[in-house]
């Protein structure tokens, strides 16, 4: 069982209060874009054995989406939050970095 | 190889069993094979067997990193059928059902296939609309199934709930030759039989780095040295994406966790496969008693093959409404396994922009009652380049929007 922390109204709620949403920080292909990146954004994901950063809901609370740094080998998360960001912000990447020697994005 | 026999049988009992051979060899890697496929689970060695049986190509080298079916293969639910909607999907399904009608004669191996029925049960209006579609499209395809009353499946299932609160049983699809094997058996009988064929079978052996030259693959490193080939087939399940990316190249493929429990064994109650998709469970009992029960898949990416406690409870608690009786059974034991989810639920058996390599992957929720055809079509593509079966199922079809669209047809269970 997951506990998430949401960055947005402060509440730690075990996964069932909580939505997953898939692989974060994907850069948007829209119309104009070339056939290869618009399948990209649509369909390939990392889908990493280790470090993920994903969306997550907080659906049976104040609804928001936000982001989360979880181990998909170990199922630890090691931080959430917020959603305003293109890329993880560099607290949370001191915080994986401690944790997992060696690790680089 | 000794085949198996009643007389074999006789023979071993008057010798105290002492002469029963392994049923596997386990060399030593050679320095190159004409294919090596990355995988022994089920559809790794059907595709080899197939390779050998259909196009005589015997050099070959199955490579697993852990035992041979210790993944998916031995982690399912063992559940047979092919009443798919979408006409690609029900032609590799059934392929695979038919082969498994014989599969124990062919091997020589007894897989226990058992074609007790499957039954889906519908459980919503939207339900009933959708499996009597389904009944329709099976019969264009040649597949038989049939659309049943509740009566019907009271009486095919006597322990059944039909006019449960949330969960009112309002009709079934039925496919009377679906059923179960026995899932271990499967990867035993086609490992038995590509060792026979004089293929090395070599576990313990993780792949480490996939090996090209100017665009075309021309081997693997392993952690037993390296191994050149002219046409690697990846056949790995959950971990596809890590291969790919080994491979250079990014797949439409999420990893989630799907989980499985069986109960203690009880005396015989149930002798069709019953599958309720409304509330993400299916049940069947094992010939030893127990109660086989499978749910639905997480929501997020995970490789640790195991799942979230509340899945199994919100199975369970669904599966309570509609068989009353499994509120009295203790579970004994229940795990995990990481399956291979691609955006429309369909597998992928294609080449990949890697000359030379094939992926056969993308199984999700599906993978076990493909085995045989999976194998079969993919022996097929890697051997002439092109397969029938195959075709619709290429890794281009995402960029061209040709999707085979199972995850509106099957729902989760699939």
């Amino acid at each position: 069982m997951l506990i998430l922390h949401c960055p947005y109204c402060g509440v730690k709620g075990e996964e069932t209060e909580f939505a997953p949403g898939g692989e974060a920080h994907l850069a948007r292909h829209g119309p104009g874009s070339t056939d290869d990146d618009f399948k990209s954004y649509l369909f390939s994901r990392k889908n990493p054995r280790g470090v993920h950063f994903e969306r997550w809901r907080h659906a049976s609370g104040c609804g928001k989406w936000f982001h989360a740094a979880r181990a998909t080998d170990t199922l630890e998360v090691y931080a959430t939050y917020k959603a305003q960001t293109l890329a993880p912000p560099k607290q949370v990447l001191d915080i994986i970095a401690k944790k997992r020697p060696g690790w680089n994005i | 190889m000794k085949r198996y026999s009643v007389f074999a049988v006789a023979r071993e009992a008057l010798r105290y069993h002492t002469g029963w051979g392994r049923a596997w060899r386990a060399p030593e890697p050679k320095k190159k094979y004409d294919v090596v496929i990355v995988g022994a689970g089920g559809h790794g060695l059907a595709t080899a067997y197939y390779l050998g049986k259909n196009y005589g190509i015997t050099n070959v080298a199955v490579i697993e990193k852990g035992w041979l079916g210790g993944g998916n293969t031995g982690r399912n639910t063992t559940i047979i059928r092919s009443n798919y909607l979408q006409d690609p999907s029900a032609a590799i399904y059934e392929k695979a059902r038919s082969l498994y009608e014989d599969l124990s004669q062919d091997l020589n191996y007894n897989i226990m296939f058992s074609p007790r029925g499957v039954m889906m049960l519908a459980q919503t209006q939207h339900e009933i609309r959708g499996y009597q579609r389904t009944a329709h499209a099976n019969a264009l395809q040649g597949v038989t199934t049939e659309y049943i009353s509740p009566a019907r499946v009271k009486q095919l299932v006597p322990i059944i709930n039909l006019d449960g609160p949330r969960y009112p049983v309002l009709g079934a699809l039925w496919q009377a030759r679906g059923g179960t094997a026995r899932h271990d058996a499967v990867a035993w009988g086609y490992a038995r039989a590509c060792s026979d064929m004089g293929m090395h079978i070599i576990q313990q052996c993780e792949v480490t780095g996939v090996r090209s030259d100017n665009g075309r693959v021309t081997g693997v490193d392993t952690t037993k040295g390296a191994i050149d080939c002219d046409k690697l087939g990846m056949v790995v399940a959950g971990h596809s994406g890590i291969l790919a990316d080994m491979a250079g190249f990014r797949l439409p493929i999420e990893s989630v966790a799907l989980q499985a429990l069986v109960s203690e064994p009880i005396k015989p109650c149930m002798d069709v496969v019953v599958m309720a998709n409304t509330v993400h469970g299916y049940m069947s009992q094992s010939d030893k008693g127990e109660m086989v029960i499978g749910g639905g898949a997480d929501g997020y990416n995970n490789y640790t093959q195991r799942g979230s406690f509340h899945h199994i409870e919100e199975t369970v608690r669904a599966l309570v409404e509609t068989f009353p009786m499994v509120s009295r059974l203790k579970m004994l034991r229940q795990w995990g396994g990481i399956v291979d989810m691609t955006g429309d639920r369909s597998p992928i058996l294609s080449k990949t922009p890697l000359e030379g390599a094939f992926i056969n992957a993308g199984w999700g929720t599906g993978g076990f009652k493909s085995i045989p055809g999976s194998g079969w079509g993919f022996a097929e593509l890697m051997a002439t380049g092109e397969s029938a079966l195959t075709q619709a199922f290429s890794l281009d079809r995402f960029a061209e929007g040709r999707f085979i669209d199972e995850s509106v047809a099957a729902g989760v269970a699939h």
